[in-house]
């Protein structure tokens, strides 16, 4: 038992890192209507830009939290003006193809320089250590992920879903003619969309550098697994990529206790039945 | 009368053209590089092992007396189905003659299979399963640099010796994984001690944390990593995270590289006890090749014992291929001609390859340094001891190599 209550902890920590992905994903796919294909590899540009913040310019961790996104969200910004933005209004295989296509080219230049196997980042020393929670050992910065990117993904879908800002932002997706007529400039508002849901796989990038290997392929390994969360939560719905993703980091967890073999395969097992059941997600609504 | 002289003349020279020509056909030769050019085994391989071999061919110095050697590469994306694909491509449509490095023990068995049909030439260096020599050898297969018996057999054996008598394994869920656990289970329990556990993880998995605690519950002495590349370098670097080895259990990296440890960095890999057969700090020749090595490297790394194999292979397969003159394209022919000859470079030193396709050489027991003792980018690994061949690898009297029993 005390077994399984470590395996639901860790479980949640995973989760973080597919919440934060997911929900990225969500808010790009809700308001832009692109699949984004590249956000595996923003996620591992973020880990980069820390790695570089602090090996050549000697800043901490806690400053790469917030540049990082920044950063990475502008590079993102710079990608929707000069390239997305002319895809608005053709079919979504448009989008998945030219991301995807950046993604492989992002990738392939990263690898080139810093080959596969990666770099070390080490845990900032103030988040160093653990505490013995008596069933499991929980090293400090696995609990701080936890909590950081629960209160990350709860800001954001405040931002989106309670305030006046995401009112536009929703409006303008359902009718952005009609949304431009009350002055707003919408073209705007959807580069500064695109740039939040960039900053926040960067910021998991951040997050997840100090576990994770800097890799140059660390975002393609997981933004498959993330899809899969998106598609069971439901595209486009932003609470519903948050739940999930914590809830899938969970199961996945607990297979890799019960049925290790099977821990990279039960996420899509599990999408397969959703799409049998609900092909909309479990909290989408239809199209 | 002239007519016909002319036209004798005409055949003559027709003739010698004709000679000349399979003359110059006898000295071409292909070499095909396939590896995994871009996921987790890439840099342990990868573009490195090509550049190993065109090294290899270079220092050969072949091209001045007379042969064209080409290499291509391929890139096998750690799936044997690609990598099959790929060799068989090579030899039915660009004539490749040899095949060399192949990392990851699924791919290499597969891809042996289909350079014994075609008869053409596989030297081995990426790969670490013992099978490539023993159930599973071929009359084309040379098996170079390390296999999962030699890591059992030393690191292994070093460990239990040493009082890790209980055992609990993170292995890795394919050929390669299964025939290191194996391999180094028959150490633990020949030298009296117990596997109390273990656990299968799927290839590339990027977080260990629900199976590293799985193995602290185990409560096992030596939590032995029966995987390689970026899955090792992910398990060492949570495994300090969760503070295992604080509570007196150690990891046992059986099969670890130097870029995993540049990889990992030195903060958190000091004190791992681990076997190579080629360390490029070793002496001045493996120093000078290693700098000729990094500085074609894009990322200036220094060569891992993979690539120093793929190249202390490629340049016996060229040495055995001028000793008979002439490329016959028989890869049988070409294998055997290499095991009859002893094996001599500036990487591994002198050795030899046994009639099973097994290169013996010595394997070196080293230890990663603390960052203090680090005086270079590149610097760290402490030689422990030195493990003579015949003693590091699969003896022929326990091997199940078919071609012993002729």
């Amino acid at each position: 038992m005390q077994a399984l209550y470590a395996q639901l902890l860790v479980g949640l920590i995973n989760g973080s890192f597919y919440a934060l992905l997911s929900l990225g994903l969500a808010v790009i796919f809700g308001m832009l209507n692109i699949i984004n294909f590249a956000h595996g590899a923003l996620y591992m540009m973020g880990a980069f830009v820390a790695y570089f913040l602090l090996n050549i310019g000697g800043i901490s961790y806690w400053w790469a939290l917030l540049l990082a996104p920044v950063i990475v969200g502008i590079f993102g910004m710079i990608l929707e003006r000069t390239m997305l933005q002319w895809l608005t209004g053709l079919d979504h295989l448009y989008g998945l193809l030219l991301t995807f296509g950046i993604a492989l080219i992002v990738q392939g230049v990263f690898q080139n320089y810093f080959g596969s196997s990666g770099l070390p980042y080490s845990i900032p020393d103030q988040l160093k250590g653990g505490v013995n929670l008596g069933f499991m050992f929980l090293p400090i910065y696995r609990g701080w992920v936890v909590i950081f990117s629960l209160v990350v993904c709860l800001a954001t879908w405040f931002l989106i879903e309670k305030t006046r800002l995401g009112a536009y932002l929703r409006a303008a997706t359902e009718n952005p003619t009609l949304v431009r007529a009350f002055g707003i400039n919408v073209p705007r508002m959807i580069t500064l969309t695109y740039g939040l849901g960039v900053g926040l796989a960067a910021l998991a990038g951040v997050l997840s550098a100090p576990i994770n290997q800097v890799r140059p392929l660390m975002g393609a390994d997981l933004i498959i697994v993330v899809f899969a969360v998106v598609v069971i939560g439901g595209m486009g719905s932003i609470m519903g990529s948050i739940i999930t993703g914590f809830a899938l980091g969970v199961i996945e967890g607990l297979t890799k206790y019960f049925y290790p073999e099977a821990s990279n395969t039960v996420v899509f097992v599990l999408m397969v039945l959703v799409l049998l059941v609900k092909p909309t997600g479990l909290t989408g609504r239809a199209a | 009368m002239t007519k016909s002289i002319a036209s004798l003349l005409l055949g003559t020279a027709l003739a010698v053209t004709t000679a000349g020509a399979a003359f110059a056909q006898d000295k071409a030769v292909k070499i095909g590089a396939l590896s995994d050019q871009s996921g987790l085994y890439a840099d342990l391989g990868g573009p490195g092992s090509t550049l190993a071999a065109q090294m290899a061919v270079e220092d050969s110095g072949l091209a001045a007396k007379g042969w064209k050697i080409d290499i291509i590469s391929g890139d096998h994306q750690n799936k044997p189905d690609i990598g099959t694909a790929i060799a068989r491509q090579w030899f039915d449509v660009d004539k490749v003659d040899i095949i060399v490095d192949v990392p990851n023990s699924g791919v290499a068995l597969a891809v042996n299979n289909v350079v014994k049909e075609k008869n053409g030439v596989y030297i081995n260096s990426g790969a670490a399963t013992s099978d490539l020599t023993n159930a599973q050898c071929s009359p084309n297969t040379v098996h170079w640099t390390y296999d999962t018996y030699m890591l059992a057999h030393t690191t292994g054996q070093a460990l239990v010796k040493a009082g890790g008598d209980t055992w609990f394994f993170l292995t890795a869920d394919y050929a390669f994984g299964a025939a290191l656990e194996r391999d180094t289970t028959a150490v633990v329990t020949a030298n009296g001690g117990k596997v109390v556990g273990g656990v299968k993880h799927p290839l590339n998995t990027p977080d260990f944390s629900s199976f590293l605690l799985q193995a602290q519950a185990s409560k096992a002495k030596i939590i032995g990593l029966a995987n390689a590349g970026g899955d090792t370098t992910n398990t060492i670097k949570q495994a300090a995270e969760f503070g295992i080895g604080k509570g007196g259990q150690k990891l046992a990296a059986l099969l670890l590289f130097l870029t995993d440890v540049k990889a990992i960095g030195l903060e958190t890999a000091q004190g791992l006890n681990f076997t190579e057969t080629f360390y490029w700090d070793m002496n001045d020749q493996t120093r000078a090749f290693s700098k000729r090595f990094s500085e074609k490297m894009k990322n200036g790394a220094m060569p891992t014992m993979v690539q120093a194999g793929v190249y202390a292979g490629v340049r016996h397969y060229l040495k055995a291929l001028e000793a008979l003159g002439g490329n016959p394209h028989d890869g049988v022919k070409v294998v055997d001609k290499m095991k009859s000859m002893p094996t001599e470079d500036d990487l591994f030193g002198k050795g030899e390859i046994q009639p099973n396709g097994r290169t013996i050489h010595n394997a070196y027991l080293f230890e990663v340094k603390k960052p203090s003792e680090s005086k270079g980018p590149w610097d760290f690994y402490k030689l422990v001891g030195t493990v003579p061949g015949d003693q590091a690898f699969t003896p022929l009297s326990e091997s199940k190599c078919a071609l012993l029993k002729k």
